[in-house]
């Protein structure tokens, strides 16, 4: 399959009184078309400002960002409005993304209605057909976000994504706001919607079990940085970084006979705020060294599978 | 874990309600479960199901109104909390019975040092002098992995995590012998949660306390607890060991859970999502509440009140179908 995106030293930085925060340093990666890239990282680790930048919501401060093979990193105004209707947008909060005075109808109409190619009855027969793919039922054409559950608002929030027939969605903790039974209805439509329609996602979320599921590939982050990246499964069968390792094991299992090691960690996340050169996890890791503190760049460790540790070969004897 | 008298907490056909408007929210519907000394009840469900009021009515602390406990009995080493005066009660608060909240970033008071916020409920229950109050308040801090001398920090000075275990701090500060945790580690990220869930089971082996964990996270649950009640519509579906319910998952609400979630070694290109939604707690369905989602549903169980039944020794079910095991 042809690459439909492709990000090369993307940066993102944030002036702060204290120093420059660096929410995204230096992430490359690409994702082929119809194909799911999951982004795990925990809180403050940069994954959703990633996403914001490679869809324009947030500037970036260095690097560069391909769509179909053109270098779209400063667009035209006019370039903008039409990656606008390629590149779409899920967000985690259904709560706080639906403008709560608009109804599901006008909530759906209104990119169709910026786009400016609809005239007021197709664009009535375009809500009918993407309620209908979302799964909601037309008699709530009417209804105001209040009146809706969760995972209805989500639904909404998706077929508005889905518009103007976006070629790529990023999607940013779709279902963390979302109660189990209605979160796998949530993921199950997501990944039909994909089939149908060829869509390719970047998927973020903190949910390891989620993004397992979801994703084709993943890309582990920290601090900002990419430290794995590999086929999904490769990832949790053969985890590499230290801290991929310790975050798989951390995650609690329901099944109850699986006896697996678990590694703690120790401290917490350390500031992105003006970081040290070198590993931003090493104060953290058990295999901490001198070499550490040098900088660190994604190697292909196995085929397809990339590593951000000086010490990854010889700590997994490969 | 049959049903008996002499358990440490037993609580016995608790109903709590809510009144909105004109609406009545019959939020618990008839919950009764024991728990033995030492030993950790997991409480799961998903939103609204119930899971709070029950806890919060223990500790006795529903906002009244909108909230009522409509009747039950709630057995605190053989005393009922329900017949206490609130004077009496708030002897029992804290040093007997103590509370984690789900958010540890709202249960700080965010003007006040942290150590003083220990202290404080060491003083309130203790007749100690103020230096013994903060030698113990120190060696609370150092006990869930935080320096003493943080205790003159205030609560913006600490990560999320790192909150979380001074409230953890608090609740244990009287060594309470029942220990409520509310969704103690949603807030946190996994890493931190691991490290949070770590230092609960050892405070709960050191000082053989008893807990309740409301949680929605089966995994979170299947950590820490032994026994297990699932949660719907405001009443428990099935109770049992964790064994029990986790390998022979009884109900079919408990079934649907377990088929929604992703595993995180399991290859499923499908999940299974319950149909449908939970029902609204002011309309209740008739006969057994999770019918208009279950695909087992017959007339009886849309119509007839459905008792908890025990289908094995310890291990009960709300649910008048015979399901085969599965797997």
């Amino acid at each position: 399959m042809p690459t439909l995106l492709e990000v090369r030293n993307l940066k993102k930085y944030f002036e702060t009184p204290r120093g420059m925060l660096h929410a995204v340093d230096d992430v490359s990666f690409s994702i082929e078309k119809g194909k799911t890239l999951g982004i795990v990282g925990e809180s403050g680790c940069g994954k959703s400002t990633l996403g914001r930048v490679i869809i324009h919501l947030l500037d970036s401060t260095g690097g560069s960002i391909y769509f179909e093979g053109e270098d779209i990193t400063n667009p035209s105004p006019r370039k903008l409005r039409k990656l606008r209707e390629d590149m779409q947008i899920i967000f985690q909060d259904p709560y706080s993304s639906l403008n709560p005075r608009m109804t599901v109808e006008q909530t759906i109409m209104e990119p169709l209605v910026i786009s400016g190619r609809f005239s007021k009855k197709e664009r009535q027969r375009e809500a009918e057909r993407l309620m209908a793919m979302v799964g909601i039922d037309q008699r709530l054409r009417l209804s105001y976000p209040h009146e809706l559950d969760g995972g209805r608002r989500q639904r909404v929030g998706i077929a508005r994504a889905l518009a103007l027939n976006p070629k790529f969605i990023f999607c940013d903790e779709p279902v963390s706001a979302l109660d189990v039974s209605i979160s796998a209805q949530v993921l199950n439509l997501l990944q039909d919607l994909q089939d149908q329609f060829g869509l390719t996602y970047m998927f973020v979320t903190h949910d390891l079990s989620v993004v397992r599921h979801i994703s084709d590939d993943i890309c582990v982050m920290y601090l900002g940085q990419i430290v794995e990246k590999s086929p999904t499964k490769e990832l949790f069968a053969l985890p590499l970084h230290p801290y991929t390792q310790a975050l798989i094991s951390a995650v609690p299992t329901i099944d109850i006979h699986r006896k697996k090691e678990r590694i703690i960690l120790q401290g917490e996340v350390t500031s992105p705020i003006n970081p040290k050169p070198g590993c931003r996890f090493a104060r953290r890791c058990i295999h901490e060294c001198k070499k550490c503190h040098e900088p660190q760049h994604l190697e292909e460790v196995l085929p397809n599978h990339y590593v951000a540790c000086c010490r990854v070969r010889e700590l997994n004897s490969l | 874990m049959a049903l008996t008298n002499s358990a440490f907490l037993s609580v016995r056909d608790l109903v709590v309600e809510y009144t909105a408007e004109d609406q009545v929210i019959h939020a618990v519907n008839g919950v009764s479960f024991d728990l033995e000394r030492g030993k950790t009840l997991g409480l799961v469900g998903e939103t609204g199901a119930g899971k709070t009021s029950i806890a919060k009515a223990i500790m006795r602390i529903l906002p009244d109104p909108p909230a009522r406990i409509r009747s039950g009995e709630i057995y605190l080493d053989g005393e009922d909390l329900l017949k206490l005066s609130e004077k009496e009660m708030r002897k029992i608060r804290g040093r007997k019975v103590s509370m984690i909240f789900q958010d540890p970033m709202t249960a700080l008071n965010p003007i006040m040092k942290v150590g003083a916020q220990i202290s404080e409920v060491i003083r309130l229950h203790n007749k100690v002098t103020g230096r013994e109050a903060r030698e113990r308040t120190v060696l609370m801090l150092e006990r869930v992995g935080i320096p003493g001398d943080r205790a003159d920090d205030y609560p913006h000075q600490f990560s999320g995590g790192m909150k979380q275990r001074v409230v953890i701090a608090m609740a244990l500060a009287c060594n309470p012998e029942l220990l409520i945790a509310d969704e103690p580690t949603t807030a946190l990220d996994v890493t931190i949660q691991a490290q949070v869930l770590e230092m609960i089971n050892k405070l709960k082996s050191d000082f053989n306390t008893s807990m309740i964990m409301i949680s929605h996270n089966l995994g979170v649950v299947a950590e820490v607890c032994d026994d297990l009640a699932v949660v719907y519509a405001g009443e428990i579906v099935e109770l049992g060991s964790k064994e029990a319910v986790f390998d022979r998952p009884a109900h079919p609400y408990t079934r649907g859970l377990f088929g929604a979630v992703p595993k995180l070694y399991d290859d499923r290109e499908r999940l299974s999502p319950i149909l449908g939604l939970p029902p609204d707690p002011s309309n209740l369905p008739q006969g057994c509440h999770f019918s208009p989602r279950c695909p087992y549903a017959t007339d009886p169980c849309r119509n007839d009140k459905i008792p908890l039944r025990e289908i094995e020794p310890g291990h009960f079910s709300r649910c008048i179908q015979v399901i085969r095991p599965e797997g």
